[in-house]
């Protein structure tokens, strides 16, 4: 095997199918993308180069920084969330469920299979006001609260979107989870026993610096997918009410498509890509030392 | 140390996906772009182009079924010749996100032959500058039935466009105002108004009397705004929305603001019932057709459901309607009815043949009888024929558009698709007290200017 790989030829003609393929559908559209950042226009009107014009737009541009710190909040809130309750269930799987998690699992887990739109339907249901009032209204009512609309109010949208998504996905990172913790070896736990650690202690000083590379590799997982929102909150907020539950993706999906903006649509788009690389490059520097420890 | 480097190859390919995933979709249209910038030399005119079509396309929305039920009704009936060799072919996708599948279909050259407009008028005004859709004022010249479009529905598309020709036919044509429970108004003892402070004092009455003064689609938002543009243009005038678009006024200035004002009074007073912003135009309509509402703002097409049975359980016989209030010492006046030619349909240059020529004359023809006669729809065709069971609402509207001195237009008509967008997205606000008119104004200017 190591002389296929040295032998320069062989490996170009293994490479370059690949790299063909990578190069036409991801880099060439990149850069593509990155030429329309510097015009104005769109398909039907025709291009036009106004330099660095969008690009000063975008900093002086309200409604996209609202998106931008949307975008943020949504990713830290929703990333912590996400890993915490993933690594919660993991935790519960291994040490309480143990060998008869599996139906638990499969249960935690459907949620994820589930297509997003029927999702957004159930929970619009579930906090609806009016004309219908939903459960969790009724409930409120019940206890004496007032009729709460949840999707007039930019405070209590965000978190529905909050409460929907982490249902929608802590089953997904409770199975990448686990998958790290199963593979921490019995004897360590075992000799960690001996040494008289348990419950808490155990996991502090074992299960969760064994598990650092696996939740590394979810928060990196967790960080660039939720900084990535669209069709969770398309469908169940579309944005509102008014923008305040608009993040990048959908801000920058509307000006290109809805206000044929592509210019402006691609600087939006590589204003998230340059976001999602700091962020990846931020996870990932914070956290090297620990893994190769 | 490869368990660290697959997370980040990973992670770089998720990167540039996130850039590329819409943006594929920009590069893939830019080969339209050329044809686009081609065919705008001809500038929608019909020379140069085949004499023969194999089909006649239609894409429709499919929240409207009866555009697609006449056409089909005509191919059958009074446009067989036409039809005969170019049959009709149709298609329809969701309403919703119509504009931005219309410039995805316009930029990559693949228009049906018919469809219908974009709901925005400045996006059609792109369309017409980029030669994308026939001039219809020369084929129907060139078929002799220019005739069969009514002046003031020319008139409305004509302004609505801002050209000297006609670029859609008028499928419907409607005019807007309050549509009220003639029961609950008795019930709470009010009276029609006539101006804006007897609208807010009847919606009070109708409050203090336990019913919801009006049913509005906040979730949709345009519901509302019409109601801010109305106020606008019988306060300061029918042209005061033409001076925002032209930058001679500005959306934030006192007067204009005054219109969000009093309309979000009426919200914040919780006249629009609860939750308002979370309200889609079907149980709006729903609401008002089993009575959970006395005012209705809504435009004529809705006759459709108002003389549907099944849906009114209120019955037809007890809907009445009122023109929009004058605003006391205002400049506009009352006569001046809201129209708009609905959502009206276009035919793309690209494809345009002989054979698409003798459907659209055939159309133009043709569409008006049909229509009223299978669906109640008014539209802007002149009618030959009108039906013997014709409701009484449906001939109040036909009287209102006769007896209507002007029309004026609505609230976003002359706004950009940006300012399209956010004022709509943020109606809802208004109608459920969560933004007051500044702020309402404030953003929609905002996203005017770009």
């Amino acid at each position: 095997m190591d002389s296929v790989f040295r032998d320069r030829k062989a490996t170009l003609l293994m490479l370059t199918p690949a790299l063909l393929v990578y190069t036409i559908v991801m880099l060439i559209p990149i850069v593509w993308s990155v030429t329309y950042t510097f015009q104005s226009g769109n398909a039907i009107t025709g291009f036009e180069f106004v330099g660095f014009d969008n690009w000063i737009k975008f900093f002086g541009d309200d409604t996209a920084i609202d998106a931008l710190w949307f975008t943020l909040r949504y990713a830290v809130v929703m990333t912590f969330l996400q890993v915490a309750t993933g690594y919660g269930l993991a935790l519960l799987y291994i040490f309480f469920l143990r060998n008869k998690s599996s139906l638990v699992r499969a249960i935690i887990f459907f949620p994820v299979i589930l297509p997003t739109v029927a999702v957004a339907l159930m929970f619009s249901r579930i906090f609806e006001a009016a004309p219908t009032v939903g459960p969790v209204n009724a409930v409120i009512t019940w206890l004496g609260g007032d009729l709460t609309d949840f999707f007039g109010d930019p405070g209590y949208s965000f978190w529905v979107v909050i409460i929907m998504d982490v249902w929608r996905s802590m089953g997904f990172y409770a199975v990448l989870l686990y998958a790290g913790l199963v593979e921490i070896p019995q004897e360590v736990m075992e000799s960690a026993r001996i040494d008289g650690a348990s419950g808490w202690k155990l996991v502090q000083k074992i299960v969760f610096p064994l598990s650092l590379p696996i939740l590394l590799s979810s928060l990196i997982f967790s960080i660039n997918g939720t900084l990535k929102v669209f069709d969770s909150i398309v469908a169940l907020t579309n944005g509102g009410p008014g923008s305040a539950t608009t993040p990048l993706t959908l801000y920058m999906f509307r000006t290109s498509f809805a206000y044929g903006q592509y210019g402006y649509g691609s600087t939006v788009a590589f204003m998230l890509t340059l976001l999602c690389l700091l962020a990846t490059i931020f996870v990932f520097r914070s956290m090297r030392k620990d893994v190769t420890k | 140390m490869s368990m660290t480097l697959a997370p980040r190859r990973t992670t770089l390919a998720a990167i540039a996906l996130t850039g590329v995933g819409a943006l594929a979709l920009a590069a893939c249209s830019s080969g339209g772009d050329t044809s686009a910038s081609d065919t705008a030399s001809d500038s929608g005119s019909t020379d140069e182009t085949a004499t023969t079509s194999d089909e006649f396309t239609y894409l429709g929305q499919t929240q409207n079924t009866t555009i697609i039920g006449t056409l089909e009704s005509l191919e059958t009936g009074a446009c067989a010749a036409a039809a005969d060799g170019t049959p009709l072919v149709s298609d329809a996708i969701d309403g919703t996100t119509w504009d931005q599948q219309l410039q995805v279909l316009a930029g990559n050259d693949a228009l049906s032959n018919m469809s219908m407009a974009a709901g925005t008028p400045s996006l059609m005004q792109d369309f017409i500058d980029a030669g994308l859709v026939v001039d219809l004022s020369d084929v129907l010249a060139e078929y002799g039935v220019e005739d069969s479009v009514l002046p003031a529905a020319a008139a409305t598309l004509e302004q609505l466009y801002q050209t000297d020709d006609l670029y859609a036919l008028p499928t419907e044509y409607n005019i807007e105002g309050f549509w009220y429970n003639e029961e609950l108004f008795a019930e709470a003892g009010v009276e029609v108004p006539t101006t804006w402070d007897e609208l807010v004092d009847a919606a009070a009455t109708l409050d203090a009397a336990g019913i919801q003064p009006f049913v509005a689609a906040g979730g949709d938002g345009w519901p509302v705004t019409r109601l801010v543009g109305n106020y606008i243009l019988r306060d300061l005038g029918s042209d005061a929305l033409q001076k925002v678009a032209d930058g001679e006024a500005s959306l934030t200035d006192p007067e204009y603001v005054a219109g969000a004002d009093a309309v979000a009074a009426l919200g914040e007073a919780g006249y629009f019932g609860a939750a308002a912003g979370s309200i889609d135009y079907d149980t709006a309509m729903n609401q008002f057709l089993t009575g959970g509402g006395a005012m209705f703002y809504m435009g004529s097409w809705a006759l459709a459901n108002f003389n549907d049975e099944e849906q009114n359980q209120i019955g037809v016989d007890n809907i009445g309607y009122f023109a929009f209030p004058e605003v006391s010492g205002g400049a506009g006046s009352i006569d001046e009815v809201p129209a708009n030619a609905g959502i009206p349909v276009m035919f793309t240059t690209s494809s345009y043949s002989d054979d698409i020529g003798e459907w659209i004359a055939c159309i133009a023809q043709n569409y008006g009888d049909v229509a009223l006669a299978e669906s109640g729809q008014v539209t802007g065709f002149t009618i030959t024929e009108t039906p013997a069971d014709q409701s009484d609402l449906t001939t109040l509207v036909q009287d209102e558009i006769a007896n209507a001195t002007g029309s004026v237009l609505w609230f976003e008509a002359a706004f950009t698709s940006e300012g399209t967008t956010v004022s709509q997205t943020n109606g809802g606000g208004l109608a459920s007290g969560n933004l007051t008119g500044e702020e309402f104004m404030q953003l929609v200017q905002d996203a005017n200017e770009g």
